[in-house]
């Protein structure tokens, strides 16, 4: 199993100030640039870490947001392209059905590979609803955008003997000719973040890689299921190093410890939901029938609320979840390196198996030192243990 | 409903009454609430009401995804029915669709009303000039679009399955045709002379959706129309007050025309 670490690099220093929404309508007056470069270069020193630590690296994106600073997704990857050495490089990702120039796209992920000497994994990811706003783009096109620029930017990346035209319903140009190509041959992994069976097959048929986040315990193991067997219908062997599960993970020298590591990083799950509400459904982003049914629900919010489960089915509020609802509900690893690799094991065996652990390391208040030490340990006690797994 | 296949389209279509056709076109939301005012016009018109493509079950075909493609549409379905010089209502989104229809064709339409109609661009580049309907709480957009807001919005979660899945349909399909530019096109303004036929604007004098500023010009940027306010009425006048309206659109229609 490969193991990489993750943070979205929030701005926490906000979130008190912050009212019914972290996202979308926040003033960036709320914003310190110099403590926020504080934190840029925090985060970005425990990224570089990892490359000692031999844990591989993830970013994402997002915007107009307190709870994520990283608002592109290449931009660190750039830095770290060069201050790392060993570890690969996931960006998950580029949300490209929101924006409006695919060969930009291809253009920064190729530049990431070729100094990276071959170490980029491309995640192209649809966005949350709440990144509609922002981009200004049409949700009820946004699936279509989505996949015509992914094939736009593969092809753009393979094609080698000069321009060729695309003139497609979002994309139009007439002379595609990305420099540099990139490192991989023909092209980075392709990786996409899904959270239903739907987008798991969709993934599958194209034999992409899907990062699979905080769908917990109960809602996991369909989406994985889902995913092998399109794989195998269209004659592609879904071995585990198509799936990969997200988990915030505290280890620590007690089981005290990991437990009030992982608390901190809880911060992320209680805030990534807080949205207002119109931000949370925009028309055309889900499909009628789905839209239609939270319509009669009590709308998209309640719908989000009642999305992490516990084992046995029991919704828990993710605003207020505590350490061991989130264990409970499969989103937390955390305790003794054993307690973290006991839950993990169990978590794995649960779901059929999986390739990549996306471990978020740091998320909410957890600061510099205690992350190191989160990861420092996750390396020397856990990540031994786990290589055997999902190869 | 009804259906009416148009070529490879197929719409449902509410028709209602007898005498001279009457072709209206229905805004983006509330559809149902339309029925009240389609049947006051039933009384002295031939009423026929197109569900819009994407619009509760009315089939859009793949890249048919623009007003323009609705207002050929509609020039179609003209000839479909063989509606000569009909009266065209438009409502909010319906208005932008006649307003396009008009454009087009200013002969086909014998005289036009635009009720809180969208779809042209008079502010600058950082006024709104259309309220950003996705950007409000669910609370301040019935408070914008309604005088008095109660009782006009469903019981959502006592819908039945069918029901909610149409005002589904209606809120994607509003979305694909307006989110960008948003309910404009930028180049409609600089046509509007064409819309030569007798044009009655009526406006809701509440309406927090388009402020009755952007129907006094509306109004001006059309060679041959007039203005007229419903006191307490927001975006949806004929909702609220569908016998008021529809005696407006009679009077403007019937009176001063015949």
């Amino acid at each position: 199993m490969k193991v990489w670490h993750f943070s979205e690099m929030a701005y926490h220093p906000a979130w008190p100030q912050l009212g019914d929404s972290y996202r979308v309508i926040i003033p960036s007056r709320l914003y310190d640039p110099k403590i926020g470069a504080d934190l840029y270069h925090r985060y970005l020193d425990e990224w570089a870490l990892c490359d000692e630590l031999g844990i591989n690296i993830m970013t994402n994106e997002h915007h107009a947001t307190a709870t994520c600073s990283d608002a592109v997704c290449t931009i660190p990857m750039a830095i770290l392209a060069r201050e790392t050495k060993k570890v690969r490089l996931l960006a998950l990702g580029m949300p490209i059905g929101n924006r409006n120039d695919p060969i930009r796209v291809a253009e920064e992920y190729a530049m990431i590979d070729v100094i990276s000497r071959g170490r980029l994994e491309m995640g192209f990811v649809k966005g949350v609803p709440f990144e509609i706003s922002p981009a200004n783009t049409n949700p009820a096109e946004l699936s279509e955008r989505f996949w015509e620029a992914h094939d736009l930017i593969l092809k753009a990346m393979t094609s080698l003997d000069g321009p060729f035209n695309w003139e497609g319903t979002h994309f139009h140009y007439r002379q595609v000719n990305v420099w540099p190509r990139p490192y991989q041959e023909p092209h980075p992994p392709v990786w996409t973040p899904v959270g239903s069976p739907g987008s798991a097959i969709e993934a599958a048929a194209r034999g992409i890689v899907i990062g699979v986040l905080n769908t917990g315990w109960v809602r996991t193991p369909a989406i994985f299921e889902a995913y092998r067997s399109k794989a195998r219908e269209v004659g592609r062997d879904p071995t585990p190093d198509r799936l990969a599960y997200m988990a915030l993970i505290g280890v620590g020298e007690t089981r005290e410890e990991g437990r009030r590591r992982a608390d901190q990083i809880l911060g992320y799950s209680r805030t990534s939901g807080i949205v207002a509400p119109q931000f949370a459904n925009p028309p055309g982003y889900v499909a009628p029938g789905a839209a239609a049914q939270m319509l009669k629900t009590g709308g998209a919010m309640a719908a989000r609320a009642t999305r992490v489960q516990t084992k046995d089915g029991r919704p828990i509020n993710p605003r207020t979840m505590s350490v061991d609802e989130a264990i409970d509900a499969g989103l937390v690893f955390a305790g003794t390196a054993d307690d973290v690799f006991d839950q993990l094991r169990a978590f794995y065996d649960h779901v059929g198996g999986f390739g990549h652990l996306l471990m978020m390391g740091q998320g909410g208040l957890l600061d510099h030192e205690e992350t190191v030490a989160n990861l420092k340990l996750f390396s020397r006690e856990v990540l031994p243990r786990v290589a055997d797994l999902g190869v | 409903m009804e259906r009416i296949q148009i070529g490879e389209i197929s719409l449902e279509m509410l028709t209602a009454g007898e005498g001279s056709p009457l072709l209206f076109l229905h805004g983006g939301d509330y559809f149902a609430q339309n029925r009240e005012f389609v049947d006051r016009l039933a009384q002295h018109w031939r009423v026929v009401v197109p569900r819009h493509p994407g619009f509760g079950g009315s089939e859009r075909p793949d890249g048919f995804r623009t007003v323009h493609d609705l207002a050929y549409l509609y020039l179609d379905l003209l000839d479909r029915l063989d509606l000569r010089k009909p009266v065209l209502v438009g409502s909010s989104f319906g208005g932008w669709i006649a307003l396009e229809i008009c454009v087009r064709c200013p002969e086909r339409i014998e005289r036009l009303v635009l009720v809180d109609s969208v779809g042209v661009k008079f502010g600058g580049r950082e006024d709104q000039d259309i309220a950003d309907i996705y950007a409000l709480s669910d609370e301040a957009l019935l408070r914008r679009t309604f005088f008095d807001p109660a009782g006009w919005a469903p019981e959502y979660t006592r819908l039945d399955d069918a029901e909610a899945l149409a005002i589904a349909r209606d809120r994607e399909a509003t979305a694909l045709y307006g989110w960008r530019p948003y309910m404009h096109n930028p180049g409609l303004r600089r046509w509007l002379h064409r819309v030569r036929m007798p044009t009655l604007v009526i406006w809701g004098e509440n309406d927090g959706i388009v402020a009755p500023d952007y129907g006094w010009k509306l109004c001006r940027a059309l060679p041959n129309a007039r203005l007229e306010l419903i006191p307490e009425a927001g975006h949806y006048p004929h909702v609220e007050h569908p016998g008021k309206v529809a005696d407006a659109v009679d009077h403007f229609a019937r009176g001063e025309a015949r």
